[in-house]
């Protein structure tokens, strides 16, 4: 189908799209940046924003940039951009890895990373990598702007923290120096995951000092799998540890089956990609040394 | 409710359009609609498919889930700017000679994501082929000919050898 009627705005400064964001609420207003989550939407109108506020032509949005040990990526910065960004290799291989499970090249050339987040849904790749990365999203309101933490950002599928007068300016990785893993099971290439797993890994001396873990497809939003980083942080690096790992990680979780797979697959398969992202994320820690 | 017009700039296969168009209008629709241009197939109308593909400066978009206000200041390349007049591309005489369409639903898609394939990566292998028009559905399932005809057009791509269709395929390098 097509999108219903809607009105337009493309403001150049973050100030007027936040100015028209709340003069337009009553319109139920949205705003757009690739629009490969929203525009889909609003085809089979699912979505019927009577207002639409792209963010295209907002100065300053498109640039990634490294500050002091945080890997910082606007709002209109588009996946292809991200997944073939030195920075990004530099400060966020986990992300850049991700990047290519992200649907198809011709979704990741509109598609924004920010606006991926932002739709928050529960078997995308990166809330799953911002989640493990503990990033930060600064959101810009009436009141200002603040910043929300990952974990408190997605609250629910396709429900996040973010507030219907605020646009999500940027996202903020911190760089996690060690080894790093993205394993994902999906039903065809390009879809989204059934189950993905996202692992950062810390070495010393052979020993595991610091990871996170976090998975998207087993709940209504990523979770962080904090029982399997206490299972392995402290341990030696090594195959009794990763059993631990994805025992601790795994026990508890009750995901939700639907067509593509049962809730006792689902855990199955987590099991599954869990131990090759520990193995492969222990491989690369033990290679940077 | 009354829709403003947009008026949009929107450079086609090297042609500058100015348009006035509703903003619910998506790319494909204005470029297959208003423009008289409908080599662009619509398939799926939520990105799915590809069959819409076109190149947003330079780079492939799902036309179904683009809005013609978005691509406004940029330039398209759609199926129809493939060929010199009456002389096709290599990609295009490629698929005709591989037989690399059966319908031909697809195969707008699929050489315009074979364009973009071939501009990033001049000497693919067989699998970066296969990676590459995985965004693209043939419903067909002729996937063989299509990787076998973008595989045959990369050389000719780089070298800019003119076609000979009196050359038994047999024959060409």
């Amino acid at each position: 189908m097509k999108p219903p009627p809607f009105r337009y705005s493309s403001p150049t400064t973050v100030a007027d799209a936040v100015a028209l964001l709340a003069e337009h609420a009553a319109d139920d207003a949205r705003v757009l940046a690739g629009g490969q989550s929203l525009v889909p939407l609003m085809n089979f109108r699912l979505a019927q924003p009577g207002h639409v506020i792209d963010l295209r032509r907002v100065a300053g949005l498109d640039t990634i940039r490294l500050a002091g040990g945080e890997l910082v990526i606007g709002a209109m910065v588009r996946q292809a951009t991200a997944e073939r960004s030195p920075e990004v290799a530099l400060a966020a291989p986990l992300l850049a890895e991700a990047l290519g499970h992200v649907a198809h090249p011709p979704i990741r050339n509109s598609g924004t990373v920010v606006g991926s987040i932002a739709h928050a849904d529960p078997a995308a790749e990166l809330p799953a990598v911002a989640l493990a990365m503990d990033a930060e999203l600064t959101a810009v309101g009436p009141g200002g702007e603040r910043r929300i933490t990952a974990a408190d950002f997605f609250q629910g599928p396709f429900t996040t923290a973010l507030g219907a007068d605020e646009i999500l300016t940027e996202v903020r990785f911190r760089s996690f120096p060690g080894g790093h893993a993205f394993v994902e099971f999906s039903r065809t290439h390009g879809n989204f995951a059934v189950v993905a797993v996202a692992v950062l890994v810390a070495l010393a001396d052979g020993r595991i000092t610091r990871s996170a873990i976090a998975a998207s497809g087993l709940g209504g939003t990523p979770l962080r799998l904090t029982a399997a980083e206490q299972a392995w942080e402290g341990s030696t690096a090594g195959s009794a540890a990763i059993d631990a790992a994805v025992d601790a990680g795994t026990a508890g979780l009750d995901p939700a089956g639907d067509l593509h797979a049962g809730s006792a697959t689902r855990i199955d398969i987590a099991r599954s990609c869990l131990r090759e992202a520990l193995e492969r994320a222990t491989e690369r820690a033990l290679d940077r040394r | 409710m009354t829709e403003e017009l947009q008026e949009i700039t929107l450079t086609v296969n090297g042609r500058r359009h100015v348009l006035a168009v509703q903003p619910r209008r998506l790319l494909v629709d204005v470029l297959r609609d208003d423009l008289g241009l409908p080599g662009t197939h619509i398939g799926c109308e939520h990105g799915v498919c590809g069959t819409c593909t076109v190149l947003l400066d330079d780079a492939s978009v799902r036309a179904c889930i683009t809005l013609a206000v978005q691509a406004d200041g940029r330039s398209v390349r759609t199926v129809e700017g493939l060929a010199d007049g009456m002389r096709l591309h290599p990609l295009q005489e490629e698929f005709w000679d591989k037989q690399g369409l059966q319908c031909g639903y697809c195969t707008p898609g699929m050489l315009m994501r074979a364009v973009e394939i071939l501009e990033q990566v001049p000497d693919p292998t067989p699998d970066q082929v296969r990676e590459g028009i995985a965004s693209n559905l043939c419903r067909c399932t002729g996937y063989q000919y299509i990787v076998e005809a973008v595989l045959a057009a990369a050389p000719r791509m780089r070298s800019e050898n003119p076609w000979d269709p009196t050359v038994p395929t047999e024959a060409k390098a």
